[in-house]
């Protein structure tokens, strides 16, 4: 490469609302459900029939635009975009484009320690199409409607990123954001995050722009990271052999690790967008707003300032911590119950990131109550089972949620308290393991530890290794005195 | 006694006296239907065997005393846009001619909540795109007073209908003039709602901002009633009213003293039969005789309302129609060798010529390019129309003038010449573009014989006085009034 060069990057961010209902009809959301089964005359496009906005969706896409410092446009409006497509049932989707719901806003970034901002341009509301489904038998192709009208919001941001980091960074705080604030699940390989890339080169210093390609299908942060390389050196070739990039349209396939063009600016459609008239002007009242204003739940940056004063736990324990709403919602909840804040974040840090890492499940798919997480802890505090069967017992809530006390009661794990028969094994250890005995007495103390383990496996690891450990210390310094 | 010459009100009244049963009804109706209609062509979709169903239940709860509506019981027709749960709904297009929707607009739902019994579909023009009931795919209809002339369209099957005394009275829809031209040009009455009055939940979309659903009927009571039975909110609809001031048969009285009645100048200035002229400003005598303050006055923006409503009817209409594809229901050309094929042939072969050339003219307006010049420019002057009539209505209480510059046209005359019937919705479209309501009752006859309608305007959401205007004038002309042969 003779020059060098700079990637320019906007994103598309699709997002589908979590609301129950979809935007126009009273139809459920719900993610899979047999074909055509969450249908109604409204999302299937039936003649004469009319749609009737939800205000759920009104009411996230606000949530999201104030999380993402946007200018709200109190008096939007939601326009027509025509196409045919048999997945797309009345050949025009619902959207906005002369008024959308949110404008002008920024989210702040961190790649490397530095901090900037990325712009957003608009945050618009319009309507998901359905499915097609091609059927091998009839060689013909079905349309399920069942996704049809799911509501979206699309965040477009400025031409900020310079980075496949950038990138990430930002996608990463915005689903962050958004799933604190209950508005998505923002699961990419689901389908209800999609990310579309605008990138182009220039030289760098230079203060245009150069001409940009849009690249979509794109399903994982890993494929958006090995896209952004990929069309970047693609366009530097391009450039550097002294050719024009082309406008288009580009699809990633991230199996074979390239993109290839869909549609060039030249068969680009005219949508003939127009204000949709079954629609009356949205107006969001100042009362309105200012009721989503105070129901936005507390973010990232402060929890982790109030988690530092409140609970005094490692940052880092505070970062994995917050990391997830999921893991931060579970870490208070379990607290509010009862659990002292140390050890609440013990078992997230250690035990669960272990298991999460064994069964490879994220933080959003954790399944364990804090109900469960709270009596467990409290069981051992109780000392009502020791710390190895503690472990024990929270593989089984983590993998199926079950109550810790009737486990325990039920499978008989209770430390034994009968000091009487644990003093009988003691005894009975004691005079079985003469070689032991007389090592820790001659200043080995580390054989006190096969005493232990002795008198742990003939409990069947009922019993408090350290009250154990207490006894057989005691029993062998009598020994001493002798 | 003739059941079919009498009014819907009527027929309820004696069916709630027990005089008459609802079957009685339903079968005088039909025996009309049958006797006369292979003449008029009026109905694309008869249901007799669920008329006589329907009329069963209907007779049960009104023996019941469920049923207090004053059309309790009473035979009605619908115009074939408006969906019906299981009976056929074609908008007289070859693209719908297998449609048969799972559900029921709410205004129907309304009419039949209160126990009118729905006898069938009525013809109209394809997807109510034509002013003579020329374009529809299953034949023209015909004209009651001379089966040479058009009926007036669009709802040129339910106005015919009323006049030939099949129905006593039949719902319509009106995006430029759609009710009230074929009422004039049958000599029935017929209203188009303030926009937002009815719901439009079901109403297979031409112009959404314009299309209103309302009854064609024998007279001013009639549609009244039918009125008061269809309106209020819909939840299904964003763009309907609450409930205001509904109980439009207390409007009905024979008194306009002190009402101030605008004339419109700019009404009659061109292109208007003399005869019309001369039969509608008698109109505004009369009900200056009855006390009425008449007065002539200048509108303004009467000649941009025909291409502004041709522009935003049209535009509205191109994306409405997208969803006939041939994919989900509907018409599916024969063969076609990919999805591009089919949409193409399909849409080629399912939509008539009319409809073709809106959907062309309302695609190219809304193109990039185009869309500020025509688009932009046509709401512009929409807005610009609404100003002069609340100019006008800040003076006045209704606004007089006529419904078409002629009576009823000659079939086949203007379907050469789509710009000279276009021209002819001069006096409807800019009610439409304006949200008001308005009435067509007849007002004379022509020198042929042929009924001249009078149309009256309001304010939004005056029906009342609207009413009682034409209420007032219909007492006035009840000695003229005639039947078609009569």
């Amino acid at each position: 490469m003779s020059k060098n060069y700079e990637t320019v990057i906007g994103l598309e961010v699709h997002v589908e609302l979590a609301t129950k209902t979809k935007i126009f009809c009273g139809c459920s959301t719900a993610f899979g459900g047999a074909p055509n089964t969450h249908t109604c005359p409204v999302c299937t496009g039936m003649p004469g029939s009319l749609p009737v906005l939800n205000k759920g969706v009104v009411e996230k896409a606000l949530s999201v635009g104030l999380a993402t410092n946007c200018k709200i446009i109190q008096n939007c409006k939601f326009d027509r975009k025509n196409y045919f497509y048999p997945d797309n049932p009345q050949n025009y989707q619902i959207s906005q484009l002369y008024y959308p719901i949110c404008r002008d806003g920024k989210v702040e970034i961190e790649v490397n320690g530095n901090k900037k901002y990325v712009r957003i341009h608009e945050i618009h509301m319009e309507e998901d199409a359905g499915k097609l489904v091609h059927d091998p038998f009839t060689d013909s192709s079905l349309v399920d409607f069942n996704r049809s009208g799911v509501p979206l919001i699309e965040i477009v941001s400025e031409p900020d990123m310079r980075s496949a980091d950038e990138v990430i960074a930002y996608l990463e705080t915005l689903r962050e954001t958004i799933q604190y604030l209950g508005a998505s699940d923002c699961k990419l390989n689901e389908g209800s995050m999609r990310a579309d890339v605008n990138l182009s080169v220039r030289e760098a210093g230079s203060e245009e722009f150069g001409t940009r390609t849009e690249t979509k299908n794109l399903n994982s942060f890993r494929a958006i990271a090995r896209a952004i390389e990929n069309e970047t050196a693609r366009q530097i070739d391009i450039l550097e052999s002294g050719g024009k990039v082309l406008q288009e349209t580009r699809r990633w396939d991230d199996t074979k690790e390239y993109s290839y063009p869909m549609r060039s600016k030249e068969d680009a459609q005219d949508y003939r967008y127009f204000p949709d008239p079954d629609l009356p002007p949205l107006v969001i009242s100042d009362e309105w707003l200012a009721e989503i204003r105070n129901a936005q739940p507390e973010f990232r940056e402060a929890k982790k300032i109030r988690y530092k004063e409140e609970y005094d736990i490692p940052d880092y324990d505070i970062d994995i911590i917050t990391g997830s709403k999921k893991m931060a919602d579970l870490f208070e909840d379990t607290i509010r119950l009862g659990a002292a804040p140390k050890k609440v974040s013990n078992w997230l840090m250690v035990e669960t990131m272990r298991l999460m890492k064994e069964t490879n499940t994220d933080a959003d798919h954790l399944t364990f109550s804090a109900e469960n997480l709270a009596k467990l802890i409290s069981l051992v505090e109780k000392k009502t089972i020791n710390g190895t069967v503690a472990k024990e017992v929270f593989e089984i809530i983590f993998r199926e949620n079950i109550d810790p006390e009737q486990y325990v009661e039920e499978k008989g794990l209770k430390t034994v308290t009968d000091t009487g028969a644990l003093n009988q094994v003691i005894q009975k250890v004691i005079a079985d393991n003469q070689k032991s005995v007389s090592d820790y007495l001659g200043g080995k103390e580390k054989a006190i530890g096969a005493l232990v383990g002795q008198t742990m496996k003939a409990m069947q690891g009922k019993a408090d290794p350290a009250e154990v450990n207490r006894i057989i210390k005691e029993e062998l310094e009598k020994l001493r005195d002798q | 006694m003739d059941i079919t010459k009498l009014t819907a009100v009527q027929t309820g009244r004696l069916i709630k006296d027990r005089e008459l049963s609802v079957e009685e009804c339903v079968n005088a109706c039909m025996d009309s239907i049958e006797k006369q209609d292979g003449n008029y062509n009026c109905f694309v979709t008869l249901d007799r065997e669920g008329a006589l169903k329907q009329a069963k239940e209907v007779q049960m709860k009104i023996d019941a005393n469920e049923l207090t509506s004053p059309l309790a019981g009473v035979p009605c027709a619908i115009k074939d846009n408006m969906c019906t749960a299981n009976l056929l709904t074609t908008c007289s297009s070859k693209i719908l001619s297998n449609f048969v929707p799972t559900y029921t607009a709410t205004a129907v739902e309304k009419l039949q909540d209160v126990g009118a019994v729905i006898l069938g579909k009525t013809n109209m023009d394809e997807f109510a795109m034509g002013s003579t009931t020329e374009t529809s795919y299953y034949g023209i209809t015909k004209n009651p007073w001379d089966v040479t002339r058009v009926p007036g369209g669009s709802s040129g099957g339910s106005a015919a209908a009323v006049a030939a005394c099949e129905i006593p009275f039949a719902l319509g829809s009106d995006t430029g003039g759609s009710i009230r031209q074929p009422a004039a040009f049958c000599g029935v009455t017929g209203i188009k709602p303030t926009y937002g009055r009815v719901s439009r939940y079901g109403l297979i979309a031409y112009g959404s901002s314009l299309d209103q659903i309302g009854p064609l009927a024998k007279d001013v009571t009639d549609c009244a009633a039918v009125l008061e039975a269809i309106c209020g909110h819909d939840k299904k609809d964003s763009t309907s009213a609450a409930g205001l001031d509904t109980d439009f048969m207390s409007a009905l009285k024979d008194d306009v003293k002190g009402m101030k009645i605008g004339v419109p100048r700019d009404y009659f200035l061109s292109g208007i039969d003399e005869d019309v002229k001369k039969h509608v400003l008698a109109a505004a005598k009369t009900l200056e005789e009855k006390g009425a303050v008449v007065e002539e006055f200048d509108l303004g923006m009467v000649e941009y309302a025909i291409p502004a409503y041709y522009i935003i009817a049209s535009a509205e209409a191109s994306s409405n129609l997208e969803r006939f594809d041939g994919v989900k229901y509907g018409y599916r050309t024969q063969s076609f060798t990919d999805l591009h094929n089919m949409y193409k042939k399909t849409r080629s072969e399912g939509f008539g010529p009319e409809v073709k050339r809106r959907i062309m003219l309302g695609s190219f307006v809304l193109s990039s390019g185009y869309f500020d010049a025509y688009y932009v420019k046509a709401l512009k002057v929409k807005a610009l129309i609404k100003q002069a009539f609340d100019r006008a209505f800040e003076k006045y209480d209704v606004i007089l003038g006529p419904v078409a510059p002629t009576t009823a046209l000659t079939i086949g005359e203007s379907l050469s010449d789509p710009i000279k019937m276009y021209l002819g919705d001069v006096y409807t479209v800019s009610v439409n573009l304006s949200g008001l309501p308005g009435i067509s009752l007849p007002c004379g006859y022509d020198s042929k014989g042929l009924p001249v309608g009078l149309q009256l305007l309001g304010k939004a959401f005056d029906e009342k006085s609207v009413l009682r205007a034409a209420y007032s004038f219909e007492c006035a002309f009840a000695a003229e009034r005639r039947l078609p042969n009569e």
